[in-house]
């Protein structure tokens, strides 16, 4: 499994891509691999502030459910709507499973004054770490 | 055996007409019209669309689904965390008595005194048994009775005017009825993490724990089946902060009359009578949650408890500060009873006998399985153990998921799967104390088999039953709860 060079990528598992003072976040094709396919997701609302590391939403398979950590600080503008249940209409976030890192993003950050994504991992340092936990 | 015969929906077996039995005319008449007793507005304008079926399409239908069933009357069932124990039968035929089975709740309380003996004297059992003296059997199961519990807590601290305490502390091995139930009783939950050891990390503990929190909870033996070694040193740095301790008594079986979760510092916890104490539970029957307080707390749990005046039972709803019933009558008085002939016909020696022996069981099958799989945390453990299949992931492609699916072919029951979530590809496995060294013998020869299978066999198992592997993620996006014609 690779994980693309241009991304950053956070301990639990979520990847970052920066375009200028914007952040997609998703999370990793190894996070999917372990959680098995998704079949419910729960994204903030547009205009949620957020600080890296505080819980941003919620990822369900059938096998866990687990919570979603944001890699880094300030406003959603921005979400991946097809994927979440909005009013009657039902979400499916298939597009996690089949491309993770990309048609399945979840959120889209713009970034607090001063915020970086320089505490995020490297995909090199994301490869390592999956090495260490034995994966 | 697979014999379909009758096995279809039960409203596709029906045919108009078709009855078990026809009663005659009603030869008593009536002192009334019908609408008279009972409103114009309550009668149904024709009959339900009930199934119409002959008694032997009947009978054959749900014999032969029973047939289908797994269950630990007719498969080892070493389902981790969920203490799959026989259940004696002794227990049900007492059950059956009339002199029990008969009883109304709505019975007057001269008339229930039998009865209220054994609930007033299981309170003192489990109070006993937990080292935590004030007892409420209502909470009709495990998770419930966490919830009934947290809401004892909170209105401990309304009490005390200490309502910034809104934070529950639990940590990542728990089982998720820990934080579901902290959300649903109106705390915010936090994860505590896990040491490489699997074990709660106290640095991260003392990282998390502050003046908001209220309680911590900690299953103990934890959910890999190993005992928290340094349990006083966490329960005294709860208190410290003024917090509470909760016990998940999901794991009391390894630790019956060894250790008492009052005498290391919990201050309220739950029992899964159904588990340790031997209802028929895993859709056998209703579970029963009762919990176990310090006396400070006494006043908190839900009215009315059973109290003896004289020499007379009876409930006692003079509890001003309680949370109010939280379970309709007593409780699910069947299971409890069922415990209570369990710890009668055992007594404390032969309880702390249980406890050993399934700490015993456990570690001997440890050791089996330890020939073919990886057990990442060190032993020896308590009631349980979580293996891993991870390397067979790695060097075969078969996933724990296979494995278990497999393991039904051979006539097991599989293990609880991918939980606790601390470890990759687990495999957790309690085998009870009631399980003779040849049944764990043949399990761990068989998981031993499953390994070396070709692995194509393995991944599409299991080959011998009705129903083959579901697709899960199918099931989970389109639920279906109910037949449609």
């Amino acid at each position: 499994m690779s994980n693309p060079s241009n991304l950053r990528y956070a301990t639990t598992h979520e990847w970052a891509k920066q375009d200028s003072d914007v952040v997609t976040v998703g999370v990793t094709a190894f996070a999917i691999e372990q959680l098995t396919e998704p079949t419910y997701l729960e994204l903030p609302a547009v205009g949620a502030a957020l600080k890296a590391g505080d819980k941003f939403g919620i990822i369900e398979s059938y096998k866990s459910t687990s919570d979603l950590y944001s890699p880094v600080s300030g406003t959603v503008i921005e979400r991946n709507e097809p994927l979440v249940d909005e009013g009657k209409r039902k979400g499916d976030p298939k597009p996690v499973n089949d491309d993770a890192f990309g048609a399945g993003w979840m959120v889209k950050i713009k970034l607090a004054p001063s915020a970086t994504l320089d505490h995020l991992l490297t995909a090199e340092q994301y490869d390592q770490q999956l090495a260490s936990e034995g994966h | 055996m697979n014999n379909t015969q009758s096995t279809e929906v039960i409203f596709e077996l029906s045919k108009s007409g078709r009855r078990c039995h026809r009663l005659p005319a009603c030869d008593v008449p009536s002192s009334q019209p019908l609408d008279k007793l009972i409103p114009r507005e309550h009668l149904a304008d024709k009959p339900p669309p009930l199934p119409e079926v002959g008694e032997i399409d009947l009978i054959r239908h749900y014999t032969n689904l029973s047939a289908r069933n797994m269950s630990i009357d007719t498969n080892f069932y070493p389902l981790g965390s969920c203490t799959m124990k026989y259940n004696p039968k002794r227990h049900e035929r007492l059950a059956a008595l009339p002199q029990y089975a008969n009883l109304h709740p709505l019975q007057d309380d001269d008339t229930t005194q039998g009865m209220l003996e054994i609930l007033f004297e299981m309170q003192q059992y489990l109070a006993e048994i937990s080292g935590l003296p004030a007892v409420s059997l209502q909470p009709a199961a495990g998770a419930h009775g966490e919830l009934a519990a947290l809401f004892v807590a909170a209105a401990y601290f309304r009490d005390k005017g200490e309502t910034h305490r809104r934070k529950v502390l639990v940590p990542d091995s728990a089982h998720g009825t820990n934080p579901a139930s902290a959300a649903l009783a109106g705390f915010d939950t936090i994860t505590v993490k896990s040491g490489a050891n699997g074990l709660v990390d106290l640095e991260d503990l003392k990282s998390k724990l502050g003046d908001d929190t209220a309680v911590f909870m900690i299953t103990n033996p934890n959910t890999l089946g190993l005992f928290e070694t340094q349990i006083k040193t966490i329960t005294d740095l709860l208190h410290s902060k003024g917090a509470l301790v909760y016990l998940d008594g999901a794991n009391m079986n390894a630790i019956l009359g060894i250790t008492r979760p009052g005498d290391f510092g919990a201050d309220m916890q739950h029992y899964n009578v159904h588990k340790t104490f031997t209802g028929p539970h895993g859709g056998g029957g209703p579970g029963s949650g009762p919990i176990a307080v310090r006396d400070f707390l006494a006043g908190y749990l839900p009215a009315p408890v059973v109290i003896k005046d004289g020499a007379k039972y009876k409930l006692n709803f003079d509890m001003p500060k309680s949370i109010g019933r939280v379970r309709s009558f007593f409780g699910n008085v069947g299971i409890l009873f069922r415990g209570y002939c369990y710890i009668r016909t055992l007594g404390p020696d032969g309880l702390k006998e249980v406890s050993e022996q399934a700490v015993l069981n456990a570690n001997y099958l440890r050791a089996r399985v330890v020939e073919g799989f990886d057990v990442p945390h060190a032993g020896p453990c308590m009631h349980e153990f979580v293996a891993s299949a991870r390397s067979l992931v790695r060097e075969r492609k078969i996933t724990a998921k296979d494995v278990c699916k497999r393991l039904l072919d051979f006539g097991f029951h599989a293990p609880t799967v991918y939980f606790p979530m601390v470890v990759a590809e687990a495999l957790m496995m309690e085998p009870t104390e009631t399980e003779s060294k040849e049944t764990l013998d043949a399990f761990a020869d068989t998981l031993l088999k499953i390994k070396a299978e070709d692995p194509e066999v393995v991944k599409i198992a299991p080959h011998t039953h009705v129903v083959s592997r579901p697709d899960e993620v199918k099931a989970a996006k389109e639920l279906k709860l109910r037949w449609k014609s």
